[in-house]
């Protein structure tokens, strides 16, 4: 269910880190909890940002979340699926409805995140059904 | 799976819901569901087919004697004198200064026999206003304890349920209701609904309400029911622009602000509340609720802030997507004489205005 290769933040996003780039996403465990997901919002390319920190929303019928930044740095790439499809979030949240791309500007970060194994456990089981 | 939070109330079919899978929420003190599949999904089969919601937690207050209606045209601005024996209307409770106590459905079951249905987290506040003003030849019972409601809507909603009761549906119009059977158990079936659409809200014991959610649930099969939550239930009403307590009107709002003036009747005689409606009519309203629609990026949600060139000017009561309508929709308050269709408005998203035009409400009404 949950990449190996990713990393898990207890907010419930990860990141990808591919050489000096990390990947980041929401994992399927928030989709769930979040339902239909009608509208994202993700910064611009070029935007710093820090670890811990607002990225940008996801928003569902009835609320808005909050995503923060696992990793700091630049952001190179936004996806823009989401601004037509923002529904992509609720089908494919590890791998085509990832939000940005960031050239990571701390690559160490990464390494204090949780593991797979960790993050499936700390979703709870509803996660792994 | 983990058991309700003891310290929420719950209704009968508490476990059925966990059984299917719902999520629950904290709904103003009670475990409700607020989704089984996805609210989109859910608001489409009312739209489209047919939906079965549980609102037992909505609650029931009987007013029973010789002078029912003298209490009930007392407490509520509608003219319950105008109600034939087995028709309901929309009504309110307001405080002696206008604003409401709740919103409320009234039905008239006999001459002396009028049964309120009001909102869940109001009802012992609603029962404690009205037994306060009982002076009159009546008893006032807070009933929400013998009373499980399902609410069948939908397009198909007359057909699935038909197949549980010998009692005629068709015949039933509007806002009227009939006292029967459902599945084998006595039951009030009442044409009534907050979604909308067509469909029936019924009345049936607590114990029973296991047993007929179900087969609701089978008799509808065919249709491609599905079991709604809270959260299409918000999205259904909102795209029909009806009230939520706590959103479109409180203690603070009056109807002739909240675009409610069909639910008063100021010729009847006094009613709580009736002098301050008066002297409000008389100075005018400085407030209005009106729909809007955002046109920008961005989703203008319950409580943000509405401006009108670069001022604050308002503020949102509900809002969020509409399934049906594939927008952005909302309702607000605006200062009265900013408040015509087609002004161009800026909802505070997260410090941003965002654009949005006010429009003709109801958002979304049903072919006939």
């Amino acid at each position: 269910m949950y990449p190996e290769n990713f990393r898990y933040t207890k907010e419930h996003e990860w990141v990808n880190v591919e050489g000096a780039t990390g990947t980041v996403g929401i994992t399927d465990h928030a989709q769930k909890e979040l339902g239909d997901i009608v509208y994202v919002d993700l910064p611009k390319v070029g935007a710093v940002i820090e670890k811990g920190k607002t990225l940008g929303s996801v928003e569902s019928v009835k609320a808005v979340s909050d995503v923060y930044s696992p990793v700091s740095g630049e952001v190179v790439a936004v996806n823009e699926l989401l601004t037509s499809s923002p529904e992509k979030l609720n089908e494919d949240p590890h791998g085509a409805a990832w939000l940005v791309k960031i050239k990571l500007s701390s690559p160490q970060e990464a390494a204090d995140l949780m593991s797979a194994a960790d993050y499936q456990k700390y979703a709870g089981e509803e996660s792994s059904a | 799976m983990s058991p309700p939070d003891t310290l929420l109330r719950t209704t009968p079919l508490n476990a059925v819901h966990r059984k299917l899978g719902a999520k629950m929420v904290d709904f103003g003190g009670w475990d409700m569901p607020v989704q089984y599949s996805s609210v989109i999904e859910e608001h489409h089969a009312v739209r489209q087919r047919v939906g079965v919601f549980d609102v037992s937690h909505m609650g029931e207050i009987e007013v029973r004697g010789p002078e029912a209606l003298k209490l009930v045209d007392y407490i509520a601005t509608n003219a319950a004198s105008k109600l034939k024996i087995g028709q309901a209307h929309y009504s309110g409770l307001l405080y002696e200064h206008g604003g409401f106590v709740d919103d409320i459905l009234v039905h008239k079951v006999a001459d002396d026999h009028f049964f309120l249905c009001v909102n869940a987290s109001n009802q012992d506040k609603d029962y404690e206003h009205i037994a306060a003003h009982n002076r009159f030849a009546c008893s006032v019972e807070n009933a929400g304890a013998r009373y499980a409601q399902i609410a069948v809507q939908g397009p198909r909603a007359l057909e699935t349920l038909q197949k549980l009761t010998k009692v005629a549906l068709a015949p039933i119009k509007y806002y009227w209701f009939t006292d029967g059977e459902v599945g084998g158990t006595a039951a009030r079936i009442a044409r009534t609904g907050y979604t909308g659409e067509d469909g029936f809200e019924i009345y049936v014991a607590p114990s029973q309400a296991p047993r007929i959610w179900n087969a609701i649930l089978a008799a509808g099969e065919e249709f491609g029911i599905k079991p709604a939550g809270l959260g299409a239930r918000n999205t259904l009403r909102l795209e029909a622009k009806m009230a939520l307590y706590g959103h479109e009107i409180d203690a603070t709002i009056t109807p002739w602000e909240a675009d409610l003036a069909w639910i008063v009747k100021l010729d009847k005689g006094d009613f709580l509340g009736r002098d301050a409606l008066v002297k409000q009519k008389e100075h005018g309203i400085t407030r209005r609720l009106i729909g809007f629609e955002m046109r920008g990026r961005g989703i203008g949600r319950d409580g943000y802030e509405v401006h009108i060139d670069g001022a604050p000017a308002g503020w949102v009561t509900s809002g969020g997507p509409a399934p049906t309508l594939n927008k952005n929709i909302g309702l607000c308050y605006l200062p009265v004489n900013q408040s015509e269709p087609g002004r161009v408005i800026h909802v505070m998203v997260r410090n941003q205005p965002v654009e949005a035009v006010t429009v003709p409400t109801p958002f979304y009404k049903r072919a006939k």
